[in-house]
């Protein structure tokens, strides 16, 4: 019975203080004394903040009735209602909504610099190192494409434009820090606590607070938040860690990178080698296996064939690095580097001032003293299993943003997941967070927008005999006068049969695909159908309408190239 | 029986997609020769005339300013045009539509005239006649030199040279849109408005346009009427207006003045009284039911000709598409006109669907109605170091819940790609 008490305290996280009275002097005195001021005989025998609970049957029924928890709470010496680990996007929302409701909080956010030697201030992945810079190193990337478009459109200069790497980082950086600073200020106004500090667990309910001196302070709250996001992997081959780079330095790269390899076929690898590319850069990204895995594969394919055919870039495909050399030192430098093919023996070298690893990234969990409040998380990958209220395998500790196990890792899911948590933790709600259908945009040269599944995915769950897959290619009416390509525009939707045409997939591969999939992603969130599709009328001119008109079947087999409008 | 099943008056948007007709210009109609098709394209000149700018912020080394040439521009967007129009005959052709040149007017009910432009007449007879010959741009023929010195839109796009400096009289979304690109690719370019701009639309969005429009360099008017068109000895032209609200008289030259101030259908010359259809005495526009049936039951129309419909190319297409498939086809599926999104490609793209806040209140009362809003910067503006003050969407509401969404109002870049995934929704 002990034992089992002791289990039920522990998964509360609450650490119990036990008096084994077969051990201790006149055992049999003391549980007289019990019994005379408990009305109880038996052992074990609990107190919760010196009010008296009962045997171990009296304790669960508690814990069923709530009646436990509400003593556990009682006369509580917590300092903070919330503690939140990582001021990303998610753990801010979360922090920020908290205070809202009046609850007492506290962030601390610590950026460990990477092997180059890169921080950053408060903010977290996308606003420091991810989307936000990304977008705005893709945009410099289609103001050169524009200003090329631009010269079909009557706007004459002669000169070849160069781009000054420098003048847009300086530019990029500014921005970033006024978006550290306005979090700062932020957090300032809602009265949460900021702190600069790595935070680790040390105990149940206590966590330490080591900041950039080393100076320490522990800090105790009822409820934790565990939101501190991932780091980009290396390689684990020689001269990974002392000359490579990855979009934790990319952004704040005070050179231009020149001649670079870009090894990974993630979203990361892509949109950096496109952006790289688009900026007039010698861009090859190497390939271990599949680009995009987890993606739809045709849209996949057309994505990474516009990159090769009409961007330039490079790509070495069934390639792993396998040994990096400095042969030069310098702001580029020049590396040496060997891949070997992971298909036979073959291996081969080449020259480049900069390799950017962008093949995953790895969660920030396994150094946080997890283990020492009994957080499971999943030994493979370092994520955290939660329930469907975000909550870990220890009551009183939450998890959001790309840590967690099985949830798609973009800022906005963690900002709702944050701001939902804190609501059903600190305010009346309920509601909880809703992964399904959650729409986003890969922003390479051609943009790749999507929502729901991917027509591999559609076709394990509901076999290819229930689908209607509805494509065409579009042409931009702005890419007209501009002389380029028809038939790279592309737009598919799968619908399910058996439950009318219903749209269970939305991808679009053209300019600005994130606005035109976020209000399809509104609607498919609506139960949109094939028919209503129809119904719809299409804006006119404009990239969106097309999917107002889908008429062609993959199953009909019909020629979609278009011949103009 | 006639010679045809079916025959079409008017090879524009709705035409087309009804059967596959043409006028002056190639065939296509309004919006690929004179509307949506060469208006995007100018627009899209301008905006990259935007993007140039933005690009030095963004590391291009580009020198400023940068000029542009009207002339390399229209030659562009004329070729173009010419291309699909091209693309329309091949189209025609390949479905076995028989397309005639002719100016087309009624003889009975079933029997039309059509005249080619080498005078040789032609009689053609068919069981269903659909008209969908558009509309035009109205001239205000009764201030002096406005026909002889002006131009209408049916002109801009196709001038070889610039116009120079411009006014543009007009308040709808012709007029801004037109006057926007105009500044958008370097021209000193002024609206002259009577009273309110965008009339059928949200007045607060429209205020939000017109607010940008003036301060990245669009000069307006307001209540200003035109009361004079001179041409001046060197070929310019003097422009006369009367201020409304100051009574006081005004004038200043431009190189060109284009009307802008709303489009008259293409009625006049088909000789309706013949067949017994009816128009509306006031818009002079077709009178059609649900069915897009005319008062003479196998006539129908379509597109901008028919009365109570949107002036828009998609709502035409569809139009032309759906009544087909119920003549000919075993459909009865009907055109739904309600909650149909736009967009104004104005420099600031206004993106809607759904009511206005003016008609929701109307319709269901201040104390029903809840609006969401936001002021937003979008990213790409901020390195660029652009205005976003007037960047705003709002999300007109029922009050009770769950809150339907009445209407939805976005005013920034690329608004017709936002506002089409939404317009699904709102259905």
């Amino acid at each position: 019975f002990l034992l089992q008490v002791k289990d039920l305290f522990s998964s509360l996280g609450v650490g119990c203080n036990v008096l084994e009275l077969d051990q201790v002097d006149d055992g049999a005195g003391v549980q007289e004394v019990l019994s005379e001021i408990t009305n109880q005989k038996t052992v074990p025998n609990i107190f919760v903040n010196k009010v008296h609970v009962g045997g171990c049957d009296r304790t669960f029924q508690a814990h069923q009735s709530g009646l436990l928890q509400k003593l556990l709470k009682e006369n509580s010496a917590y300092e903070y209602d919330l503690i939140v680990i990582g001021g990303g996007s998610g753990g801010l929302a979360c922090a920020k909504e908290a205070a809202i409701l009046g609850k007492k909080v506290m962030v601390l956010d610590f950026v460990v610099p990477s092997p180059q030697g890169t921080s950053w201030g408060l903010g977290g992945t996308c606003v420091n190192v991810g989307c936000i810079p990304k977008k705005l190193m893709h945009q410099a990337a289609l103001l050169g494409q524009a200003l090329h478009d631009s010269r079909k459109f009557g706007w004459e200069y002669n000169q070849q434009v160069k781009h000054n790497w420098e003048t847009m980082v300086d530019a990029i950086q500014n921005h970033i820090s006024s978006l550290n600073w306005g979090y700062r200020l932020s957090l300032r106004e809602k009265a949460v606590t900021y702190l600069n500090a790595y935070g680790e667990f040390v105990e149940h309910h206590k966590i330490k607070a080591t900041n950039r001196k080393g100076q320490e302070t522990c800090h105790t709250a009822a409820k934790f938040v565990i939101a501190t996001g991932e780091r980009p992997r290396y390689l684990g081959i020689q001269g990974d860690k002392e000359y490579c780079i990855t979009s934790d330095d990319l952004f704040s790269l005070r050179y231009c990178p020149g001649k670079t390899l870009v090894v990974g076929a993630s979203y990361v690898a892509l949109e950096c080698a496109g952006f790289l590319a688009g900026l007039g850069l010698d861009v090859t990204v190497m390939v271990r296996s599949i680009i995009l895995r987890g993606f739809d594969q045709e849209m996949a394919e057309k994505l990474s064939s516009y990159m090769e055919q009409q961007h330039g870039v490079k790509f070495l495909r069934k390639f792993v690095p396998v040994m990096v050399q400095q042969l030069e030192k310098g702001s580029p430098g020049k590396l040496k580097v060997v891949a070997k093919s992971t298909e036979g023996p073959e291996t081969i070298d080449g020259i480049y001032n900069t390799v950017l690893l962008a093949i995953g990234r790895d969660s920030c969990t396994r150094k946080i003293g997890l283990e020492k409040i009994g957080v499971k998380i999943n030994e493979k990958n370092g994520k955290i299993p939660v329930n469907d209220v975000e909550q870990t395998n220890v009551s009183y500790v939450y998890a959001i943003g790309d840590i967690l196990e099985g949830k798609p890792e973009l800022t906005p899911v963690a900002i709702q997941a944050g701001k939902l948590l804190a609501r059903r933790l600190f305010g009346t709600s309920s509601e909880k967070c809703d992964y399904i259908n959650v729409p986003t945009t890969v922003f390479t040269p051609l943009e790749y927008g999507c929502c729901g599944l991917s027509e591999e995915k559609a076709i394990e769950v509901y076999k290819k005999e229930n689908l209607e897959v509805f494509h065409s290619f579009f042409w931009p009416l702005e890419w007209t006068v501009a002389g380029r390509e028809n038939n790279v525009c592309y737009a598919k939707i799968i619908c399910n049969k058996l439950d009318h045409d219903r749209v269970i997939g939305f991808h679009v591969l053209g300019p600005n695909a994130g606005e035109i999939t976020q209000g399809f992603a509104v609607a498919m969130k609506c139960r949109l159908t094939k028919r209503q599709l129809d119904e719809t009328v299409g804006i006119h001119p404009t990239c969106g309408e097309v999917f107002t008109t889908l008429e062609i079947t993959k199953s009909l087999g019909l020629d979609i190239t278009q011949k103009g409008c | 029986a006639q010679d045809y099943d079916l025959l079409v008056i008017g090879g524009g948007s709705g035409g087309l997609a009804c059967a596959k007709e043409g006028t002056r210009w190639g065939l296509g109609g309004t919006c690929v020769n004179v509307g949506c098709i060469p208006k995007k394209l100018m627009h899209q000149a301008a905006l990259l005339g935007g993007m140039i700018r933005d690009a030095r912020h963004y590391g291009w080394e580009v020198a400023q300013p940068v000029p542009h040439s009207w002339r390399k521009m229209a030659e562009a967007v004329q070729n173009h045009v010419k291309s699909l129009n091209w693309g329309h005959r091949v189209q025609l052709q390949d479905r076995k539509v028989k397309y005639f040149n002719v100016k087309a007017s009624f003889v009975n009910e079933h029997t039309v005239r059509g005249v080619a432009k080498d005078g040789k007449e032609t009689l053609l007879s068919a069981d269903n006649i659909v008209i969908a010959t558009g509309g035009r741009p109205r001239y205000p023929t009764q201030i002096e030199g406005a026909l002889e010195y002006g131009i209408t839109s049916d002109d801009i796009f196709w001038l070889k040279e610039s116009p120079g400096k411009t006014l543009v009289v007009g308040a709808g979304y012709v007029a801004l849109e037109c006057a926007g690109f105009l500044t958008g690719i370097g021209l000193d370019t002024t609206v002259m408005i009577r009273s309110v701009p965008l009339r059928s639309f949200d007045q607060q969005m429209s205020s939000l346009v017109t607010e940008y429009m003036a301060s990245h360099g669009t000069r307006f008017l307001r209540g200003c009427t035109p009361s004079q068109v001179r041409r001046l000895p060197a070929g310019r032209l003097q422009v006369t207006w009367e201020d409304r609200t100051s009574g006081k008289e005004d004038t200043d030259t431009f190189d060109t003045v284009l009307w802008a101030i709303g489009r008259v259908p293409e009625t006049g010359s088909l000789n309706l009284e013949k067949s017994g259809v009816k128009t509306s005495p006031d818009s002079q526009k077709i009178l059609v039911d649900s069915w897009d049936a005319t008062s003479v039951p196998h006539i129908y129309a379509i597109g901008d000709v028919a009365e109570g419909r949107p002036e828009l190319t998609p709502t035409a297409i569809m139009a032309g598409r759906l009544l087909a498939q119920r003549l000919f086809g075993p459909s009865s599926a009907l055109m739904d006109y309600d909650n149909v999104p736009t967009t104004v490609f104005t420099p600031l793209e206004y993106g809607c669907v759904g009511l206005s806040e003016e008609e929701a209140v109307a319709r269901h009362g201040q104390e029903h109605v809840e609006v969401y809003h936001a002021y937003y910067k979008p990213l790409e503006f901020t390195v660029a170091e652009r205005d976003a003050s007037q960047c705003y969407i709002k999300m007109v509401c029922l009050r009770e819940p769950p809150q339907l969404v009445l209407g939805l109002h976005f005013l920034g870049p690329n608004a017709g790609e936002v506002t089409q995934g939404f317009a699904l929704g709102i259905r």
